[in-house]
């Protein structure tokens, strides 16, 4: 038992360290400190600068133009991005449709599509889930009949993430109506500039149109456009599932968010003293903190087993469910801890008000803007609820 | 990186685990070499470190052996050794000695006032919950001034023992001008104690281990409404949160054992205790509700180990006490 990094893990952390400290803009984290909304082109800036050091796709082979990095470079990478405030790595290409295309994609689409995710010629959204089907993914209901050598595709799509500044979109879509839920599903790759399709933006409860409904009106996409075989969509998705669940636990964001609150309950006062000395807030920041070293471990035991070959089982899905109540516990904590700040919420000013300048430190306004939008943690990703019926599943077999 | 055991560590818990299938009895465990394995080499063994601590412990916790090893090896032999009572405690490992500690006093909890004092070279207080007093040949005892040395049938010294929910016995111990030789500081105690508490999580480890086993077993077996209750997806639920706090435990004595000498310990000390305190509780009283009725029978196999969940958490500081010594450790 050596619970320490390696000498080559810890001298890439100093260089991605290093990186962060010379190539991100503080421009960049401090919105995403402050836990402000980026544009679409400051995304595309960093994307942009971490292509150029061929870091922006850690989980690709090589031969793909990733760096090909180990399970725990990338886990290094992700927890200092974090640490550092840097902004998210967009998933739908990077993470999700990417390792798709190169286990099942034909050379074609490989040729065509991975460059243009690195580059950012292409923006990609996720089709997944329907008003009908959240959790029950495999009874989508949005049509792709065959006509000659193109698919005509029905139907609505909804909390895509980010669609709105989207060009691409992966969708999985029911091809055979007649076969069982799981078998009559196709993954589909379509072009948001086909005619035909509408994105209409869904203002969340923190005020922000994170995700979109997307409408599919007799919308013709090439047949080329099918990733790999027709009706066996349900096993892509499957695996695209699972390399959405990498870094599943957010150890460097709860990190960085338990550091952030420490901060602020520091500089708030409560009865006198600041509040981080109050015995009653005190507890609750150390049991947090005390689950998340916890977690932490959990997460490296596993890339641990990762690295040796071993396919992680229910684990994964602990960590979903501990990862995302710490992360929801930090978001509660953080929002409490500005006391009446966390009042203030963007909303149509009255005239000469200055809703843009809320009250209080920087954090005050960001810290029930995280709250409410990380409420999401624990419903994306597979609800909270389905990775339990998973880990009973794999122990019960029932 | 690397969570796992060296060959020797899995060796002996293997051996270690099919002794005990066997025998519980002290003496064989101390013939295999089982407290030579919870020393390092200068203190007499030829292990000691915190994966060596917790492959031992996370075994006899799962096997419900009750043993002298935490008491009288780990925390008693782990002192004198520090103190430089090398024949002593070689005794202590080998199991020819039996040492008892006195630490805590009555009415004071966990770490509390000490009162029990040393006047030319004879000890006068009173002591609480001192586990293994009865059968001990020496007991180590926490006075004003540091640590003491007496003999188990001392002059002025009286017990009162009694049994333990979880196996073991203690007694109130009453010090009446017993002679007593100092052996040093308290913080003599630092390292020996975390050792202790590595042990103890670990065996708390190995009970919810076999408790989570036994649980599953029998929500696959038992029937109602004509289906096994484990197809019931609040049965489900709640098993799968059960699993995860269980994991969670598992990493926090992963983290203890792999800081048990690192310039961290006293952090990880807090953590991992409370974790596994309030852990071993939670899964001491979802296992006797998953069961049901049969969960609260004492011919079943699950009462001792909801009784010796119970203990480890109540033992060396419970939960709310380490939360509390996290929040100090951390702020200072």
């Amino acid at each position: 038992m050596d619970m320490s990094f390696s000498p080559q893990d810890q001298a890439f952390r100093a260089e991605v360290r290093q990186f962060l400290q010379d190539r991100l803009p503080q421009r960049l984290s401090e919105k995403v400190r402050l836990f402000q909304e980026l544009t679409k082109a400051e995304i595309e800036e960093w994307h942009a600068i971490l292509n150029e050091k061929g870091w922006l796709a850690g989980n690709w082979p090589r031969q793909f133009g990733g760096a090909g990095w180990t399970a725990i470079q990338r886990h290094i990478f992700e927890e200092e991005s974090a640490l550092a405030h840097a902004p998210r790595i967009l998933p739908f290409g990077i993470a999700m449709l990417g390792p798709v295309l190169q286990k099942f994609g034909s050379k074609e689409q490989q040729d065509r599509f991975l460059p243009r995710i690195l580059d950012g010629q292409d923006w990609w959204c996720q089709g997944y889930s329907e008003p009908g089907s959240g959790s029950d993914l495999a009874s989508v209901k949005t049509t792709a009949v065959r006509d000659g050598d193109h698919y005509v595709v029905n139907g609505q799509k909804t909390w895509t993430t980010l669609g709105q500044h989207a060009n691409w979109i992966f969708c999985l879509v029911r091809t055979d109506p007649a076969a069982k839920a799981q078998e009559g599903i196709s993954f589909l790759l379509v072009d948001l500039r086909s005619p035909g399709i509408t994105v209409r933006p869904i203002v969340l409860l923190d005020g922000n149109p994170e995700v979109n409904e997307v409408f599919f009106d007799d919308v013709r996409v090439p047949a080329d456009n099918l990733v790999g075989e027709e009706n066996k969509g349900w096993t892509y998705a499957k695996y695209l599932l699972t390399h959405e669940r990498t870094n599943i636990a957010g150890v460097g964001f709860a990190t960085a968010g338990l550091a952030a609150l420490k901060r602020i309950a520091r500089g708030q006062m409560s009865g006198g003293k600041p509040l981080s000395q109050n015995p009653l807030f005190a507890v609750q920041i150390a049991q947090v903190e005390i689950d998340l070293m916890a977690m932490a471990t959990t997460n490296l035991r596993l890339l641990a087993q990762a690295a040796a070959g071993q396919v992680p089982g229910a684990e994964s899905s602990m960590l979903k469910l501990k990862g995302t109540q710490i992360r929801q516990a930090i978001n509660d904590l953080t929002r409490r801890a500005v006391g009446p700040w966390a009042l203030a919420f963007p909303s149509e000013g009255l005239e000469g008000a200055n809703d843009d300048l809320p009250p209080g430190p920087p954090e005050a306004a960001g810290a029930t803007r995280a709250y409410l939008n990380n409420r999401k943690l624990s419903i994306y990703g597979g609800s909270n609820e389905i990775q339990r019926g998973i880990i009973a599943k794999s122990l019960l077999g029932l | 990186m690397d969570f796992g055991f060296t060959e020797e560590q899995t060796m002996l818990g293997d051996s270690l685990a099919r002794t005990l299938e066997r025998s519980t009895d002290a003496a064989a465990l101390f013939d295999l070499g089982a407290g030579a394995a919870l020393m390092t080499e200068d203190a007499g063994g030829f292990g000691g470190t915190g994966p060596d601590i917790l492959m031992v412990f996370r075994t006899l916790g799962r096997a419900g052996a009750v043993t002298p090893l935490l008491d009288s090896v780990v925390l008693g032999a782990g002192i004198l050794s520090a103190a430089g009572e090398g024949d002593l405690a070689e005794a202590a490992v080998g199991g020819e000695a039996r040492i008892a500690v006195a630490l805590d006093e009555p009415g004071q909890r966990y770490e509390g006032t000490v009162s029990t004092t040393a006047i030319d070279g004879r000890l006068t207080g009173e002591k609480s919950v001192v586990q293994g007093a009865e059968d001990a040949t020496h007991l180590i005892v926490r006075a004003t001034d540091g640590l003491y040395l007496i003999e188990g049938g001392a002059e002025g010294l009286s017990l009162r023992g009694y049994g333990l929910m979880d196996g073991g016995r203690a007694a109130e111990v009453s010090l009446k001008d017993v002679p007593a030789r100092r052996i040093g500081d308290a913080d003599l105690l630092d390292r020996p104690l975390a050792a202790a508490i590595l042990a103890l999580c670990a065996d708390a480890l190995g009970v919810m281990e076999r408790a989570v086993d036994l649980t599953t077993d029998y929500l696959k077996t038992r029937k109602q409404f004509g289906r096994p209750i484990g197809s019931f997806q609040a049965i489900q639920h709640r098993m799968a949160d059960l699993l995860t706090e269980v994991e969670q435990a598992r990493s926090a004595v992963w983290n203890l054992a792999g800081n048990l000498d690192g310039p961290d310990r006293d952090r990880h000390v807090a953590a991992t205790k409370s974790l596994v305190g309030r852990t071993a509780r939670l899964v001491a009283e979802e296992t006797i509700q998953l069961h049901g009725g049969i969960g609260m029978t004492e011919e079943y196999e699950l009462a001792p180990m909801a009784r010796r969940l119970l203990a480890a958490d109540a033992r060396f500081g419970d939960s709310d006490h380490h939360l509390e010594r996290f929040i100090a450790v951390c702020a200072a």
